[in-house]
């Protein structure tokens, strides 16, 4: 596919690998996180991580949206499914999202919920439109790229009149996870990984451009090099970070300008400034509270948010003690540090919500990674 | 690409031989021939061809200055 296929080049990669291995000063280590859950996904997939000189280290970062939606955000969804008899629509990531009481939205779904997977917002519209009698609830999740199109749903509600459509929101923010990380107190306590610089996330960036990582460079002296989703792309991004460290710049750059530029999407951000505004704090499953890093329905469309129509409140819910998520999210343990991963927590029985989504540390470690660690750790 | 636009903001896209019908209403400038990128149903930014050739030409720079460098070493 044009524009997919010239960017997974397996002899220009090797090319880039070669070039870092001669750029990369031997005598320092340089670890750099990769935010988003894609570049997760594609770093293991296509073996970039194998292409890298070894004083070049990937940290995943918290940018897989199922990974970081906490067990209370999931609990709120089947409580409206099995309690209030409402139609919960949702991605299919979200559907096996490991929540309270040993349920899911799948297994709600087996009791009797009716829970329905949607590939898009606007088909949760169409569910409502169908269903004029029902209460309807989309469990809207993920990042800025997610966000326009459950503004342009409710935004579209109330010009038809819907009455029986809301969103459960659970929308966060990139730039705000990025900083808490970097003052998050665990990270001190954990011995901090030295973070030096940010793979910056590829559809996120195309909505929000690249301005909006500019105040948090300069201000934490971290570059950030925004990147396609192709493994050419990460490979040039992680190249172009190690020439920053080189020559001591913390700059915002740009690998990914085929889609993304400075002011992004404006359209898309206008729509969303309508209909949302920020949360004072949100929880993420594994950072915990984060201020202002969620959106949240204006009053203007309350009778779309599903929080004020059900009368919801949100109790947090710890998670599995033995899951090391919260660590991993920051850099700071890897996947095969936690006891029961790839025992009891594998993709098929999730225990934490890094196992979930392909995108998730865990996940995208147990499917392509994990057979290469046992000989690293038998010769280590 | 983008290869046929429809009623109501929304388009149908090729995905490598598979078409499908997606959104453009966060993309009302696109026509058909461009390239979309699809989010959920939405297409939410396009790609400038030009861009995408000075990338590519940035990799296959590094891949001859690679192999200038092996050549020299
Ligand atoms: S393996 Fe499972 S339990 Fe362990 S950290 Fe990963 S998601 Fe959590």
């Amino acid at each position: 596919m044009k524009y997919i296929d010239e960017f997974r080049d397996g002899d220009v990669a090797r090319k880039i690998g070669e070039r870092l291995r001669t750029e990369a000063d031997p005598a320092r280590q340089y670890s750099f996180m990769e935010f988003c859950g894609g570049h997760t996904h594609a770093i293991s997939r296509y073996g970039v991580r194998e292409l890298l000189p070894p004083n070049v280290r990937m940290i995943h970062g918290p940018g897989c949206p199922v990974c970081v939606l906490p067990i209370g955000r999931v609990d709120m969804a089947i409580k409206l499914a099995l309690e209030r008899g409402a139609i919960v629509c949702t991605y299919g990531d979200t559907m096996r999202v490991p929540a309270s009481d040993n349920l899911s939205l799948t297994r709600a779904k087996a009791r009797g919920g009716d829970i329905r997977m949607v590939y898009s917002a606007t088909d949760a519209l169409t569910v409502a439109r169908d269903n004029p009698g029902r209460e309807v609830v989309f469990f809207a999740i993920g990042f800025e790229t997610t966000t326009p199109p459950t503004a342009l749903a409710i935004l579209r509600a109330q010009r038809e009149g819907l009455a029986n459509f809301s969103v459960l929101c659970c929308h966060v923010l990139t730039p705000s996870a990025i900083t808490h990380i970097l003052e998050s107190p665990e990270v001190r306590r954990y011995g901090t990984v030295p973070i030096d610089g940010f793979v910056g996330p590829a559809h996120v960036s195309i909505v929000i451009g690249s301005g909006p990582y500019e105040h948090f460079a300069e201000e934490y002296r971290k570059p950030v090099v925004i990147a396609g989703f192709e493994p050419l792309d990460v490979m040039q991004a992680i190249l172009m970070l190690v020439r920053q460290v080189n020559e001591g710049r913390a700059h915002v750059e740009n690998e990914f300008s085929r889609a993304v530029d400075r002011d992004g999407n404006l359209g898309a951000q206008q729509k969303v400034s309508e209909v949302f505004e920020l949360r004072p704090t949100f929880e993420w499953r594994g950072l915990g509270e984060v201020p202002y890093s969620a959106l949240k329905i204006r009053p203007a469309f309350a009778q779309f948010d599903a929080e004020r129509r059900f009368g919801l409140g949100y109790t947090p819910v710890a998670d599995n003690k033995a899951c090391e998520c919260g660590a991993i999210l920051r850099g700071v343990k890897q996947p095969t540090d936690c006891k029961i991963f790839g025992t009891v927590c594998t993709p098929e029985n999730p225990v934490g919500s890094c196992m979930v989504s392909s995108e998730g540390a865990c996940a995208a470690h147990y499917a392509y990674g994990r057979f290469k660690d046992i000989p690293v750790k038998v010769s280590a | 690409m983008l290869v046929e636009l429809r009623a109501d903001e929304r388009a149908v896209v090729n995905l490598g031989g598979i078409r499908k019908d997606v959104s453009i209403e966060l993309v009302p400038e696109a026509q058909v021939g461009d390239y979309v990128i699809v989010h959920v149903g939405h297409a939410i930014g396009m790609i400038d061809p030009e861009e995408a050739e000075r990338t590519l030409a940035l990799f296959g720079e590094m891949a001859e200055a690679a192999a200038a460098a092996g050549a020299a070493a």
